[in-house]
């Protein structure tokens, strides 16, 4: 118990000196991150998309297999992508492994599913009438698509919320393929695992307040969302 | 579409990234150095020295020498002579030399149940252990620290089986957690015990018999094999570690006014 107090003081006192390296931590975990979700978000919406409105053999297979990768345990994604971007793997001569960018493809790949299947359901869930309307209208399908997606724009922010909370505290895959580089692979999770594993729990524990604080901002975001989309008057 | 994403991702992830050129190292160590701080304090002088950027990547032995194999790494620091060796002598790495040496201590509870502080030597440590049957836990994770205890427990004539002997798969602080908990033996590093040591119940029981003792070697990733390694880096590291300037480092860097490592390069003290 003692442990646990004396190292929660000690963790305030780190955060709110300012001390340098734990919010260079803090900065990497965020570009990474959001960098991995930017590049999600385009191609989740075009196949969440298709598997809503297209009509073609093997949808169905499609929509479960969405499903199952929502359950992909993260070591998993980060060994695949390790063998893939080992300098023996097929990837190997872009020289990907140990860096933010292989750290942000793992980070991509284990929000896709989440993005594809709640941007899924909140088009399921949409009536078509959005579609029908804005084509008879006379909108391209371009057009069309965007008008859609504003339709669904509550279920979208959810979906974009549930999937930055996933990459952003996740441990194993940026290990794996970022490597625990210190100023430039080490990010919030990554960091909290090497801090305990040298038994400062100080450390770790101020790390750990910072990811609960991201993760109370962004669960305050989609409360404020969900508000917005509430159906009463 | 999913080749296109993947490109999207790519090309957008690679912007401000910084090429892998001679600039760059990329240093494979094993856990135990890396969480020492040794490192922190020698690669900025080097990189100081060099303007050679180092990428430390810590893993167990097994893992940095299967890096070095693959060529993902230019260069390793581990402790493990004969994993060592066979890696030199299989062509995947060369210009090993000697760089420092710490060593291993067995530890366990207070009350020393075993009566293993009464030994001569670490096989004997093992011997009593084995006959009292009481709890030992192991690494289980093939790190340099995990082999050289495979290797004592040959050397005792001794095979560890039987429930009394755990392999728990995790790294030396979570063992050490692991048998604080449990009132168990461990056999540890140095430096994680002394980082650990005032966290924990169990006790330094047996230490200094040279079989103990816990050589790193530094070798270089074979350019033969990968042509595109940064073998002049790893040279120049090389040289740098075994310089008496870093020496002299290694020799004085202490935790808790204790010293960690002893030098290996012309030491005559």
């Amino acid at each position: 118990m003692d442990v646990l107090l004396t190292s929660t003081a000690e963790a305030f006192r780190l955060l709110f000196s300012g001390n340098p390296e734990i919010w260079e931590i803090v900065g990497i975990s965020f570009r990474v991150s959001s960098m991995a979700i930017l590049a999600a978000v385009p191609p989740a919406l075009v196949i969440a998309f298709t598997l809503a409105y297209g009509s073609f053999p093997g949808r169905r297979f499609l929509i479960s297999l969405f499903n199952t990768f929502l359950s992909v345990p993260a070591v998993v994604i980060g060994l695949t992508l390790f063998i893939i971007l080992s300098r023996q793997g097929p990837m190997g001569d872009f020289k990907l492994l140990f860096t933010q960018t292989a750290m942000g493809l793992g980070q991509f790949f284990l929000c896709l599913p989440i993005l594809v299947c709640m941007a899924h359901v909140s088009l399921q869930a949409a009536d078509r009438a959005a579609w029908e309307t804005a084509r008879t209208l006379g909108a391209n399908r371009l057009r069309a698509f965007f008008t859609v997606l504003y339709e669904i724009r509550f279920g979208l922010m959810a979906a974009l919320l549930a999937g930055y909370g996933r990459i952003i505290s996740e441990v194993g895959a940026s290990m794996m393929l970022g490597g625990n580089i210190a100023h430039y692979t080490r990010n919030i999770p990554t960091a909290i695992a090497l801090e305990t594993s040298k038994g400062a729990f100080a450390e770790g524990i101020a790390l750990g307040i910072v990811l609960l604080f991201l993760a109370f901002v962004l669960n305050s975001l989609l409360q404020y969302v969900q508000g917005k989309g509430s159906i009463n008057p | 579409m999913f080749r296109k994403a993947l490109l999207v991702a790519v090309s957008l992830l690679v912007m401000g990234q910084a090429s892998a050129d001679a600039s760059l190292l990329r240093l494979a160590t094993t856990t135990s150095t890396a969480n020492s701080g040794l490192m922190d304090l020698l690669l900025p002088k080097f990189t100081a020295e060099t303007s050679i950027e180092v990428h430390l990547i810590a893993v167990g032995t097994g893992k940095a020498l299967r890096l070095g194999r693959e060529g993902d790494v230019d260069i390793v620091l581990v402790h493990a002579r004969a994993a060592e060796d066979a890696f030199v002598d299989a062509g995947y790495g060369t210009d090993r030399a000697e760089v420092m040496y710490n060593d291993f201590i067995i530890v366990g509870p207070e009350t020393d149940p075993a009566g293993t502080a009464k030994s001569n030597t670490v096989a004997e440590v093992l011997q009593r252990i084995h006959a009292s049957e009481k709890p030992f836990i192991s690494r289980g994770d093939d790190s340099g620290t995990h082999k050289r205890e495979l290797f004592l427990w040959q050397s005792a004539n001794k095979s560890p089986d039987g429930s009394w002997y755990r392999e728990v798969g995790q790294g030396m602080g979570k063992t050490l957690q692991i048998a604080n908990e449990i009132d168990g033996y461990t056999m540890t590093d140095r430096g994680t015990w002394l980082a650990y040591e005032s966290k924990l119940d169990i006790q330094l029981l047996f230490e200094g018999d040279p079989p103990l003792f816990n050589p790193y070697g530094i070798i270089a990733v074979n350019p033969e094999r990968h042509p595109d390694v940064n073998y002049t880096g790893a040279i120049k590291l090389i040289k740098w570690m075994t310089s008496p300037a870093a020496q002299k480092m290694i020799g004085e860097f202490k935790i808790k006014g204790q010293q960690l490592f002893v030098p290996s390069v012309g030491n005559a003290s």
